[in-house]
């Protein structure tokens, strides 16, 4: 997926666990149903945390893209 | 286990490394849906008061020189703003052990915000599910 769909775009990189997901969680609340967050991340954590709490708040992980030195989580707010 | 239950935290210590991991586990809770509820007592009260909060707590002794190197080169986010962002976005309460407030002879008014009461033992317990960690 190329970066410019998503509605909104974060970069978290550099940011330590839990830093992206705690953003992650705020664009989540800001947004409207149906939008696509992006959020680029270099800590290890939110591989694991970023798709746990996707699935614990019921939204939908679109996609994870790994780039060199971080990955790339597309997330769509359901509800 | 539903793994939804209240995550009760006893935080006694009151280095940096310690609260660091406190505000982790809080937020980590937190975002998980989980009802936080904290009891804070001796140094780990004393970190929180308004004038020290953001002062430099040190860390525990195990770190030795090469674990604080290593935690001042990691840097990141204060603990105190880590514990602020688990309040907006789940249910998180944090309480003064009134032991230790008076034996450090201080009011409400003289911790952080973040504080949300003073509490007796049992009020703490009365919030707690089951186990109680002890940091």
């Amino acid at each position: 997926m190329a970066t410019g769909t998503a509605t909104r775009s974060i970069d978290a990189r550099g940011m330590p666990c839990p830093g992206p997901l705690m953003s992650l969680i705020g664009a989540i609340r800001e947004g409207q149903i149906g939008d696509l967050i992006e959020v680029l991340s270099s800590d290890e954590g939110s591989k694991t945390d970023i798709p746990a709490w996707v699935t614990k708040a019921k939204h939908d992980l679109v996609e994870t893209v790994p780039e060199d030195g971080f990955a790339r989580f597309i997330v769509r707010k359901v509800r | 286990m539903d793994g939804n239950g209240t995550l009760s935290l006893v935080v006694f210590s009151g280095t940096d490394d310690k609260l660091q991991a406190t505000a982790v586990l809080v937020a980590g809770a937190a975002a998980m849906g989980r009802p936080v509820n904290v009891f804070l007592q001796y140094w780990a009260l004393d970190a929180f008061r308004i004038d020290r909060i953001r002062k430099d707590h040190g860390a525990a002794p195990e770190a030795g020189d090469e674990g604080l190197a290593a935690m001042q080169r990691h840097g990141g986010q204060h603990w105190a703003d880590t514990l602020a962002q688990a309040k907006d976005i789940g249910e998180v309460a944090i309480h003064a052990c009134a032991l230790s407030v008076e034996m450090f002879g201080i009011t409400k008014d003289d911790l952080d915000p973040l504080v949300d009461d003073i509490r007796g033992v049992a009020a703490f317990m009365a919030d707690v599910d089951d186990a109680v960690a002890f940091i």
